[in-house]
């Protein structure tokens, strides 16, 4: 990354296990980056506030609201967004739970529970209800969700 | 989308970051820090903050500090409140930045920039105020410390281009008694309708603020009046009340009687469980 004088910079960033080389502006955010520089749309627009929690990816094994971040931040980390799940437990158990109606919320839910689910393989409630704090739902009830998350964790 | 272009320094000294404040501010940039950088990109976008440049200082060292040295605590201003409540090492603390945002948003948003945010909450103040606490600042003449109550006590006073370094606590404060309730007017996230915390020291009770005020505060007149153990507690509250700076928040949270009214009930609360402990 080549910071410094207005315009645009090159930035070499590490997205689902590929280097990726985008041409972006230093205030370009990730969300921006990874929906209209590499086409992972995955991550969904919401609030652009840090509220909703929608476009939640993972960056080193931390959930990160992309919204929140500028590109050139992530430039050190591995990102992974929901592109690069590939049949994750917590994606079939989504499914099987009846986790989500309309779907926008979903990818930002999906990668805040992956992150929580590798950091407290057996998180108690109450670490549950607090990381889901995180996201908003406007369409399912919380409580499939929540049961989505507590069937993938350990006893 | 921020609609307007800035430049991006990472910084990896405290000395290095002064520098290049004075030069982009030379150079009519209108810099500013960026430690979480959440308020800056959540105001840029909607153009309540415009800069031309702004630097990063989560990547100096002295930023990062979480530690012991001697009889203090240290705590570096670039660290997550994730990051706080997870070491855990000022309890008090862990408690109230707990409240602040979303789990998510912790992992970003830091001690110093919540201390510095324009969003004028800033309740991770709250345990410095009460454990009295020293900052550790840079700028231009060089590096100082200040008592937390000269520089953040109420509105923030910090000369422009002055970077918050650290957070020094004293250890003996660490552990002592200690409680933080947040009441929102809805919801189990968000902005506090009022946030008290407080601290026992030498059979004293100390209270702090946040969301009564458009600024966090700790008051001594306040705490004289609650401090009156031979007055009854509700009369103490009602002379605690009259010492409250001005203005009371008046606005979307909840109307200044409201707050007044939730204030009594809470302080009546927060004095009976601090006596008892
Ligand atoms: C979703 C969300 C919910 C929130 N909820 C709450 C809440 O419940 N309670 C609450 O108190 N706040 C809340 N906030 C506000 C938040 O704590 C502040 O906006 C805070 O400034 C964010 O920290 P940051 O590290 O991201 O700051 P940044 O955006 O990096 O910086 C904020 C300001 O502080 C300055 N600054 C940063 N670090 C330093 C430093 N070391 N020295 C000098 N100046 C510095 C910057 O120049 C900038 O002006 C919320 C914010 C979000 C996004
Ligand atoms: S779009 Fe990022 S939190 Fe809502
Ligand atoms: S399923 Fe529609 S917003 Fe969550």
């Amino acid at each position: 990354m080549h910071p410094s004088s207005y315009g645009k910079i090159g930035l070499h960033l590490n997205i689902n296990g590929e280097e990726r080389t985008v041409t972006i502006r230093p205030a370009d955010t990730l969300l921006d980056v990874l929906r209209e520089h590499l086409g992972l749309t995955g991550s969904k627009p919401g609030c652009l506030n840090g509220d909703c929690g929608a476009c939640t990816v993972i960056v080193g094994d931390l959930p990160m609201k992309s919204c929140l971040m500028l590109a050139v931040e992530a430039a050190d980390h591995q990102v992974i967004t929901i592109e690069g799940l590939n049949h994750a437990p917590i994606q079939q158990a989504f499914i099987e739970k009846f986790a989500f109606q309309c779907g926008y919320c979903t990818p930002g839910f999906i990668m805040n529970v992956h992150a929580l689910i590798n950091r407290h393989p057996q998180a108690d409630c109450e670490t549950v209800k607090e990381w889901l704090k995180s996201n908003i739902c406007r369409c399912t009830g919380y409580t499939e969700i929540e049961e989505a998350v507590r069937s993938c964790l350990l006893p | 989308m921020i609609p307007y272009d800035f430049e991006y320094y990472r910084p990896a000294s405290v000395a290095e970051a002064i520098r290049l404040y004075g030069g982009l501010e030379k150079q009519g940039k209108s810099p500013v820090y960026y430690s979480g950088g959440t308020e800056i990109i959540t105001l840029g976008r909607i153009n309540l903050v415009k800069t031309g440049a702004v630097i990063d200082i989560k990547h100096i060292p002295e930023c990062q500090v979480l530690g012991f040295e001697q009889n203090r605590l240290i705590l570096g201003a670039g660290l997550s409140l994730t990051k706080l409540e997870e070491a855990d090492p000022f309890p008090l603390l862990s408690k109230t930045a707990r409240e602040v945002a979303d789990r998510t948003s912790r992992n970003k948003i830091t001690l110093g920039g919540n201390i510095c945010g324009r969003i004028f909450y800033r309740e991770a103040v709250l345990p410095f105020l009460l454990a009295d606490s020293q900052v550790v600042l840079a700028g231009r003449d060089g590096i100082k410390r200040r008592s937390v109550h000269d520089v953040c006590n109420g509105n923030l006073r910090l000369d422009k281009g002055e970077l918050l370094v650290q957070l020094l606590t004293e250890r003996s404060y660490l552990e002592l008694p200690h409680v933080s309730i947040k009441k929102r007017k809805q919801w189990e996230t968000g902005y506090p309708l009022i946030t008290v915390a407080a601290l026992r020291k030498d059979d004293r009770i100390r209270v702090a603020f946040s969301g009564l005020c458009p600024f966090p505060f700790r008051s001594v007149e306040l705490e004289e009046e609650l401090n009156r153990r031979h007055v009854p507690l509700k009369t103490r509250v009602d002379q605690a009340v009259r010492r409250l700076p001005s203005p009371i928040l008046n606005d979307i949270e909840g109307s200044a009687e409201y707050r007044i009214f939730v204030l009594r009930n809470l302080l009546e609360d927060v004095m009976e469980e601090m006596e008892g402990k």
